[in-house]
């Protein structure tokens, strides 16, 4: 009887496996299979190896598309971190009228679902102009990026964190004569090195995410980002699916890397996000 | 107003070293003057957020809300009409069934994901090596791109009879199915697709609520005698109920604004027949080029979405106190 549970058990988990990952895995295997795949058939072994699927996607814009992409990422999540940790500062460790307002502000920003002001803001961006170009943001990496670094998420974790600080740190190098910027950066930043870390997991995925700004944002293929390019790469006959799924799998990969290098802090901030609601 | 709003932000917040050192008191214990440039401070840190919302959500939707009152004409000038974009609104039977298929959509995804996230997390649960690598891996297919997570599934579900699936099916004697290529099943595979993305997270959210049961009351059941479904029914299941109804209602919104998903696996189709709200109304403006109508319909989902958020969040801290 024991033995049959175990089994079953260990069935129970192959099956899981099969359902939740293998689908992944023969992307993988079709990506970069030498012989083609019939169309819409995906491979569990690649029949022999091959690079050329990568490189005929990577001169398909794949490659414009994933620098366009890491670029809107860096640049994004860089601002987005450093604006989301200056406002928490201020929530967190300053006492102001208006404190318990700008938060509920903020709060209220998170219900505010993009998608549906996606529209009204493509026209705000075509009347923002930018200072040295004279261009608006429309088809900008400005118009990809800036709609993306006011997010409700990391200011929200991040003060969290910072209230949970202790004030002692603080105090002792106010004594020593630090300056507020200097207590903030020096003090305070570093102690909340694992807020910063669950909010950049949040932040890459979420930017990474992104389809719908950049469907209307970028107006040329110059512009587009991976989400874009990947959709617009249509299977065809004699090449069947080893392209675009070779595109997939580029599009696939970051979000899976940093997923592992950061689980710990990312399967954490997901539970104090739900939890706590 | 002034002093309650202190006092609510000193019980928040034990006194600052800021208030300790720096504040000078005033005679009746009110809150301490403080310089002008002290009083800036915390605005400072806070101005390049407040700009970045003020400019980039709450102008776009003022904007919107303003739109959504003309029709909307490219070098011709916008022309006001009114309520006339709200009530074409009201009387849109192509609207209405995109509103019916996202509602389904919603809960079914949601309702679907939970209920596979709860088997998986009670299958996966714990601490053993073999399990935790198990887990971290049927995560993957929640951190994916969703744009990356359609394509895959377009071609899982190709409806021919080399399809991944339809290969499955054909092996036990089924299909080929059609999948997204027929009204029918469209957005059932829609469906689909949503809870194999988003299963694996609820799985999380369940693996941890699970390890937060009271060890005591498994014991009990154990000296009660009781077995492992009377268990679940009578201890597991009541112990998970409050995050369950989060995580239902919080999706469940969410899924209000399901626009890449339908986008990319259907594009709406075939006839509409996974026509959601938001694919609805990006359509309306880049296919029809009716900004104005566009601009209606998103300011009704937000009015919605917003609403509902407030009610749940007004029926928590009922149930909190």
């Amino acid at each position: 009887m024991r033995i049959r549970t175990r089994a079953g058990v260990w069935l129970l988990y192959a099956l899981v496996a099969f359902v939740f990952v293998y689908p992944l895995w023969t992307v993988v295997a079709t990506a970069f299979s030498k012989q083609q795949a019939k169309l819409g058939a995906l491979m569990n072994v690649p029949h022999g190896i091959t690079g050329a699927n990568v490189s005929q996607a990577w001169h398909l814009g794949v490659a414009r598309g994933l620098l366009n992409s890491l670029i809107v990422v860096a640049v994004g999540l860089t601002l987005q971190l450093t604006v989301s940790s200056l406002a928490a500062y201020a929530l967190a460790r300053k006492r102001f009228k208006g404190a318990g307002l700008v938060m509920l502000a903020i709060l209220a920003t998170m219900m505010m679902p993009e998608e549906v002001i996606a529209v009204p803001l493509f026209q705000v961006l075509g009347k923002i102009h930018q200072p040295f170009t004279g261009g608006t943001l429309v088809n900008s990496y400005g118009g990809l990026i800036l709609p993306l670094v006011g997010w409700a998420l990391p200011v929200y974790v991040l003060t969290g964190f910072m209230k949970r600080v202790p004030l002692e740190l603080e105090e002792a190098a106010r004594i020593d004569g630090a300056g507020d910027f200097r207590i903030f950066w020096r003090i305070v930043l570093p102690v909340c090195r694992p807020a910063l870390g669950t909010c950049a997991v949040f932040g890459f995925l979420m930017i990474w995410d992104q389809y719908l700004l950049p469907l209307l944002v970028s107006q040329s293929p110059k512009m587009d980002t991976l989400t874009v390019v990947v959709t617009s790469l249509q299977a065809s006959q004699e090449q069947g699916e080893g392209v675009r799924l070779a595109a997939v799998l580029i599009l696939a990969v970051p979000g899976v890397l940093v997923y592992l290098a950061l689980q710990r802090l990312f399967e954490r901030g997901l539970l104090s996000g739900s939890l706590k609601g | 107003m002034t002093a309650r709003l202190y006092r609510s932000a000193q019980a928040r917040t034990p006194a600052t070293a800021d208030g300790l050192l720096s504040g000078r008191r005033r005679p009746g214990g009110g809150p301490p003057a403080k310089p002008f440039w002290r009083r800036l401070g915390p605005w400072l840190y806070l101005a390049p957020l407040l700009a970045f919302i003020g400019v980039f959500k709450v102008w776009p939707t003022i904007w919107g809300v303003y739109l959504s009152f003309f029709h909307v004409r490219p070098y011709l000038g916008n022309q006001y009409v009114g309520s006339a974009n709200y009530s074409k609104l009201f009387s849109d039977p192509d609207l209405r069934t995109a509103v019916v298929h996202t509602l389904i959509d919603a809960v079914c995804a949601v309702s679907g994901s939970i209920f596979v996230g709860f088997w998986l997390a009670v299958l996966l649960q714990g601490p053993a090596r073999h399990i935790r690598i198990l887990r971290t891996a049927v995560f993957l297919p929640t951190v994916i791109a969703m744009v990356a997570a359609a394509e895959l599934w377009t071609t899982l579900l190709y409806p021919s009879q080399y399809g991944s699936v339809n290969t499955l099916l054909g092996k036990v004697g089924l299909g080929p199915e059609p999948f997204f290529s027929s009204p029918h099943s469209a957005l059932a595979s829609v469906i689909l697709m949503q809870i194999w993305k988003n299963a694996p997270y609820d799985m999380v959210i369940f693996v941890a609520g699970l390890a937060s049961v009271d060890r005591e009351m498994y014991e009990a059941c154990h000296i009660d005698g009781a077995n492992w479904w009377q268990r679940l029914r009578f201890v597991t299941l009541p112990s998970l109920r409050p995050i369950t109804t989060i995580v239902l209602v919080l999706g469940v919104i969410r899924g209000l604004r399901v626009f890449t998903d339908i986008w990319v696996s259907t594009n709406g189709g075939p006839a509409g027949s996974s026509e959601s709200v938001v694919t609805y109304l990006y359509r309306q403006f880049s296919e029809n080029n009716d900004t104005g109508y566009a601009a209606a319909i998103g300011t009704v989902l937000l009015v919605v979405t917003m609403g509902l958020t407030c009610l749940m969040l007004l029926w928590r801290r009922r149930g909190d106190t």
